[in-house]
């Protein structure tokens, strides 16, 4: 599987690579390797990066949007897509300054950057994973999206989404089961074990939210693995 | 068969996901069970579209409600202050149409306990093996002297949302320069306990804005109120000097109203007032009360399910029942109806019930990016809905804080309607 998902990465970096304009603002890419942590809880650029809960971003400069074959996109992304929307310097810039004025309906749930200069550096950054994608530069993957360590038997617990689907009723309160973000974050389709890892670092205190906390701190593991199981796959 | 409802449920908890079906009762002499919601807020929208969505057909689920288009209550402070468009509190009721639900437009006048039906004011009766009235709040009669509804243009009381709140908000862009916005806060319990003292903070926002040296003056029954240290350190940081609140202690208890001199009397002390929002004592909507099932002003309930304690078949949710700690919010009217519709289709169907659990948080705009919220989860215990576990936000918090806690209510407001009207 991991095999699989990485020849795709290269074969899109590949059939890109040479077509990559120049960044027309001068962005620092180590101090946009630093920002990067605020995306790397959800996206993975280098090597071996692989889609999350967000879509690897190896070779995104001048990728049409929702292009990534084995990653469930939102339907406003689709739909950017289907009219055209192809990842430049320009669109990224605009995405990451407000992803939801750019798609509505996107699932990333990311307030935006408001400064220039932490754009510039951010996609600077990217790029070096976009310029040369046949030569990716042998950088460890950005953090995988672990902030809290679980125990592999918590981990292994196969949920039931039947359960799921009740307990879900306490989330969709708040967050839309359509995956639509607007101020609270999706979390539709995500892999089930980065949804059990957020829910337990909830739980355990590490993630600060305190209404999140709250609800955390009731479930059970086996509650935790039915609701990922059920949002994984939900609609 | 006679089934214990209830003591079913309660040893659910245990064993919840690995239930066998439950026999289950289903009126004769016809298909589908039916059930029929009256009232569709974050209560009977949300139980209505559950129990269609998750039953798959099975059960013919009607809708009962006499607007075309609900306005919000929830928010429309926001609408007050500024921040939203009245338009964006409107809702319809195609999507919940579409996907199954019988959506009838009208008054439900009379319920039938023995027959098992509703009647509405358009003439019709419809049947239903189970009745969920989730009707939102009416208005103790007699509860300000000097007010009654014949006066709600004069003084406004905005706490059901739409006309009224339009209403409220063109009396205050009227208001002379420095003249007075009075509010008669309302005795627990009520609708949305911060709400009163979110929309002062958002009448002082709007008021600061166009109106400066205009005054605000609340005459307050209780002794304390919801998220007051919050309140009351964001008034004295936005608005320092415009809101002055009478107590109990100084007569806030004892108000009358005249609405055709415009005057607002506390304690014997008359005082002339620009704009009045009268916000009475509440009881629940009128139809609990026609149905027979309140004890006082409200509907008792069980916690498991929701079911009123006068009647097995007849489900209460919202503002208008009583069911322990929870508070009167759309939230927790949402959080309840998930766990009667769960219990309804179990009842009707056989499927699964799982424990009942709930959850509620309030969130508040004080001022512009100033949000805060409170919240807590709460399970179902013999007597009542008990509280589990709080959180509420601390004075002092970072501009950062909130703000993030203001744009999560917007995210919050767009998943709750999301979640009632499909």
């Amino acid at each position: 599987m991991i095999g699989l998902r990485i020849t795709t990465v290269l074969a899109v970096a590949l059939s890109t690579g040479a077509t990559v304009a120049h960044a027309e603002a001068g962005g620092d890419a180590e101090r946009g390797a630093t920002l990067f942590r605020q995306c790397s809880g959800c996206h993975q650029v280098g090597e071996g990066a692989v889609n999350r809960v967000g879509p690897h971003l190896n070779g995104i400069f001048d990728r049409p949007a929702a292009e990534s074959e084995d990653f469930r996109y939102s339907d406003g992304l689709q739909r950017a897509a289907t009219g055209g929307l192809v990842w430049t310097y320009e669109t990224l810039d605009a995405y990451i300054h407000d992803p939801r004025a750019l798609v509505s309906q996107t699932r990333m749930s990311f307030r935006g950057i408001e400064d220039q200069q932490e754009r510039d550096d951010v996609l600077a950054y990217l790029r070096l994973y976009s310029d040369n994608p046949q030569d990716i530069p042998e950088s460890a993957p950005t953090a995988v999206a672990v902030d809290h360590e679980v125990a592999p038997e918590i981990l292994a617990i196969v949920g039931d989404p039947a359960y799921g689907e009740y307990l879900s009723g306490e989330c969709t309160s708040c967050h839309q089961s359509s995956g639509a973000a607007t101020g609270i974050p999706s979390i539709t389709h995500w892999p089930t074990e980065d949804f059990v890892v957020a829910m337990h670092a909830y739980k355990d205190g590490v993630r600060t939210h305190p209404v999140m906390q709250m609800m955390a701190q009731r479930l059970s593991n086996e509650e935790i693995a039915a609701l990922a199981a059920y949002f994984e796959d939900v609609n | 068969m006679k089934f214990n409802r209830r003591a079913f449920i309660g040893t659910a908890a245990a064993t919840a996901g690995t239930l066998a079906a439950p026999t289950f009762a289903r009126a004769d002499g016809h298909g589908k069970p039916r059930v029929v919601v009256v009232g569709g807020g974050a209560g009977g929208a949300t139980a209505a579209r559950y129990i269609a969505k998750d039953s798959n057909g099975e059960i013919d689920v009607t809708l009962i409600e006499p607007t075309r288009a609900y306005y919000t209550c929830f928010f429309s402070n926001l609408y007050l202050g500024g921040f939203r468009e009245i338009d964006s509190l409107g809702h319809s009721y195609g999507t919940l149409a579409s996907a199954g639900i019988n959506v009838v437009h009208d008054w439900a006048t009379g319920v039938d306990r023995d027959a098992k039906t509703v009647t509405t004011a358009g003439g019709y009766t419809i049947p239903y093996d189970r009745l969920i009235l989730s009707p939102g709040i009416d208005f103790v009669d007699g509860a300000v002297a000097g007010w009654d509804v014949s006066a709600q243009n004069a003084m406004p009381h905005a706490y059901k949302a739409g006309s009224q709140t339009e209403l409220l908000k063109s009396q205050i862009e009227a208001m002379p320069a420095g003249g007075t916005y009075a509010m008669v806060a309302p005795p627990n319990p009520f609708r949305c306990p911060p709400g009163p003292y979110e929309r002062i903070s958002m009448v002082a926002h709007l008021l600061k804005e166009i109106n400066p040296t205009a005054k605000i003056l609340i005459a307050d029954p209780k002794e304390n109120f919801s998220k007051q240290g919050l309140f009351e350190e964001g008034w004295s940081t936005h608005y320092a000097g415009m809101i002055e609140r009478v107590g109990p202690d100084f007569g806030g208890a004892d108000v009358e109203v005249d609405p055709a001199a415009m005057t607002l009397s506390i304690d014997g002390d008359v005082n002339n007032v620009d704009v009045c929002n009268v916000i009475p004592a509440m009881k629940a909507g009128k139809i609990a009360d026609i149905a027979g099932i309140t004890e006082g002003n409200w509907a008792p309930v069980n916690a498991a399910d929701l079911s009123s304690k006068m009647d097995e078949n007849i489900h209460v949710l919202g503002d208008a029942c009583a069911q322990g700690d929870m508070p009167k919010s759309g939230f927790s009217a949402n959080s309840q109806a998930k766990v009667c519709a769960n219990a309804v289709r179990g009842a009707l169907t056989g499927s699964t019930v799982f424990p009942a659990r709930f959850a509620n948080t309030c969130w508040s705009l004080i001022d512009t990016n100033d949000g805060v919220k409170v919240g807590a989860t709460y399970e179902a215990t013999e007597e009542k809905i008990a509280k589990v576990d709080g959180f509420i936000s601390e004075t002092g918090e970072s501009a950062d804080v909130r703000q993030a806690t203001y744009e999560e209510s917007v995210g919050w407001y767009d998943g709750i309607t999301a979640d009632m009207f499909g």
